[in-house]
């Protein structure tokens, strides 16, 4: 097996996912099958090959920096869960 | 003009004679006529479809929400327009329906994810803009795999769609709802988003007509996003007419969307030509088999029908085969779920959405809580696999390989486009499967998908269309492939076939339930 059920807490974390034990025992056989499909990958010689990350070549997409009128506060806070004034309420960051 | 009352019930227009189709039956381009003629009414046509959603959708549910007081106040608006003797855009009163995916101001948005229930945009997706502009009527949100994550609409957290030819089966995904919607007459014109196949599968499985069109070439400005340099947004349609109209209200540059094409939108429906003479047509090899195993005996059959029709039609086919085709499934299911992990960050329970109860004091146990119960297997699974990929030391094992072997099936393609102009094959290797056959192996839903995601991997527009029917009464689709901005050659080949043919004009037309035993019956 690649992924032990250590390294899928680990990832679990990374995500910030919450995984219930059952959920962790799924996912590691799962994502273990998935990942041995995928191994067929190592075989093909991309010596040189570049990568891909869009499907239509383009680059430097800029625009001229002009201000615009954007949400108003309410707008932008209309569906938070939890807030207070002009502001998103989170639970305490720093400990 | 009757009065809506008066039209209630069927929707169908007194025109003395026996088979005249309802309203909500109809093209959106037979419609338009008897719209723009002034024979009937937006407020007709949409009463004609609410009812008609009315008596099927308690067994399809194609849609998560209607939006009835929207559609009547967009078609009231068109009437008056109308009335008043302006010019309005050919679709002006044609009731659509719209994948749960789109920013709709004022209307909820929820990707079928319990993580943004509740979530009412503030702006419009480009398309919608787009849609609102040219006067169509929403009549609500159809039913998806949840963030699009999915082949068979059942990742969806409202529940699962129901294939109008047969209620035991999937209608494909994930814009299975909008596919539903199509072959079961639950609007007129429909829209999906496809970022491996999920417009063309289900469009393939419930038998009617999806178009991908090229990377680029219809803004993905406010749809919400799954895999950024895959997804694209296309129609769902009940024939090629249809979508080469939805392709003239959707196509087209937005400076909001840094991969949108500079290039200006044709007009699609001059691509309507009803012949094939001079194009170029090839069968690639690999989307009628993958690894060694060929695609359903009835598929292969439709198929090879097919392109002897297209043939006959003037084309001139060959076969070709692109073998990094066959590496698709991989490199697909490494930089979606890589580019979805990093997308569905934004869902922490802090702007919008669903935020855990009861988190206690701490903010990433409010985080981790609120995406545990927010999303669904599927998607967790995948950002799961995403994170993973893009995780220390694995990088370039898995994203930077499989961006590497993404670039090796373009050229694939690049190399298929110099021979010919137009590639064809199958849409999915089986016709619709059974509810639940595949829900507990992911892997086998993954290879569902292997005839779809290859265009994905090159930006290319990919289209669907009915091109026969299993034994059982199943539909079976035909995928043409494009050269980048091809939509119209694609759309030429299409109708010439489907003029021909007339599998289009099959559609799964009344719900029966006799004995408790689901059933749907087509019409010939």
């Amino acid at each position: 097996m690649r992924l032990t059920p250590e390294e899928v807490d680990h990832v679990a974390l990374l995500a910030r996912l919450k995984l219930a034990p059952e959920e962790r025992e799924r996912f590691t056989t799962q994502l273990n099958s998935i990942l041995e499909h995928f191994e067929q990958l190592q075989q093909i010689d991309t010596t040189g090959v570049p990568p891909m990350s869009h499907a239509v070549p383009m680059s430097n997409v800029l625009r001229e920096d002009e201000p615009a009128p954007s949400l108003s506060p309410e707008e932008a806070l209309r569906n938070a869960p939890d807030q207070e004034g002009d502001c998103f309420r989170v639970p305490r960051v720093i400990g | 003009m009757t009065c809506p009352e008066q039209s209630r019930g069927s929707g169908r227009r007194d025109t003395g004679q026996e088979q005249a189709p309802a309203l909500h039956e109809m093209t959106a381009h037979e419609l338009s006529e008897l719209l723009a003629s002034k024979k009937v009414s937006a407020r007709e046509a949409l009463a004609s479809v609410l009812d008609r959603i009315a008596e099927v959708d308690g067994e399809i549910h194609a849609y998560v929400r209607l939006t009835r007081e929207v559609a009547e106040q967009q078609a009231g608006e068109i009437d008056e327009r109308r009335a008043r003797g302006e010019e309005l855009p050919p679709l002006a009163g044609v009731p659509l329906a719209l994948k749960d995916i789109y920013c709709t101001k004022g209307i909820e948005t929820t990707c079928c994810s319990k993580i943004l229930s509740g979530f009412v945009p503030p702006y419009d997706a480009d398309v919608v803009e787009r849609c609102r502009r040219n006067g169509l009527v929403f009549v609500g949100k159809t039913n998806m795999d949840e963030f699009a994550m999915g082949s068979s609409t059942e990742n969806s957290a409202f529940g699962v769609t129901r294939n109008p030819w047969d209620l035991d089966r999937v209608p494909g995904g994930s814009s299975g709802g909008s596919a539903a919607a199509m072959a079961a007459s639950e609007a007129v014109v429909a829209m999906g988003t496809d970022t491996g196949g999920s417009i063309r599968q289900p469009a393939s499985l419930c038998g009617v007509v999806g178009l991908k069109p090229t990377y680029g070439r219809v803004s993905r400005y406010g749809v919400i996003a799954f895999a950024s340099s895959l997804d694209q947004v296309g129609p769902i349609t009940k024939d090629v007419r249809d979508c080469a109209l939805m392709m003239n209200v959707l196509a087209g540059y937005d400076p909001r969307d840094s991969t949108s094409i500079r290039e200006p939108a044709p007009d699609y429906t001059k691509a309507l030509v009803p012949d094939a003479k001079g194009l170029r047509i090839g069968l690639v090899k690999e989307f009628m088999e993958y690894q060694g195993h060929r695609v359903d005996p009835e598929v292969d059959r439709a198929i090879a029908a097919a392109v002897d029709r297209l043939r006959q039609l003037g084309a001139e086919c060959g076969e070709i085969s692109l073998p990094y085709l066959n590496c698709s499934i991989p490199v697909y299911y490494i930089i979606a779920p890589a580019e979805a992990s990093s997308n569905l960050a934004r869902y922490d329970g802090v702007q919008y959405g669903y935020r855990a109860p009861d988190s206690g004091g701490d903010i990433i146990e409010m985080y981790s809580r609120t995406r545990d119960e927010g999303f669904g297997a599927e998607v967790k699974r995948r950002i799961m696999l995403g994170t993973y990929a893009l995780s220390a030391g694995y990088y370039d094992a898995y994203y930077l390989k499989a961006s590497q072997v993404r670039t090796l099936i373009r050229r694939d393609f690049d190399r298929a486009f110099e021979q010919f102009d137009v590639l064809v094959g199958a849409v999915s290797p089986t016709v619709a499967f059974r509810l639940g056959e595949k829900t507990d192996d992911p892997l086998a839903m993954y290879l569902s998908d292997v005839c779809t995601i290859p265009v994905n991997m090159g930006g290319l527009p990919g289209m669907s269309i009915p091109c026969g029917f299993s034994g059982d009464g199943l539909p079976i689709g035909l995928q043409l492939v494009g050269r980048p901005l091809g939509e119209e050659a694609l759309l030429r080949a299409a109708y010439a076939f489907e003029q021909s043919t007339g599998h289009h004009k099959r559609r799964a037309h009344r719900i029966q339930d006799s004995n408790g035993r689901r059933s749907a019956v087509g019409r010939a």
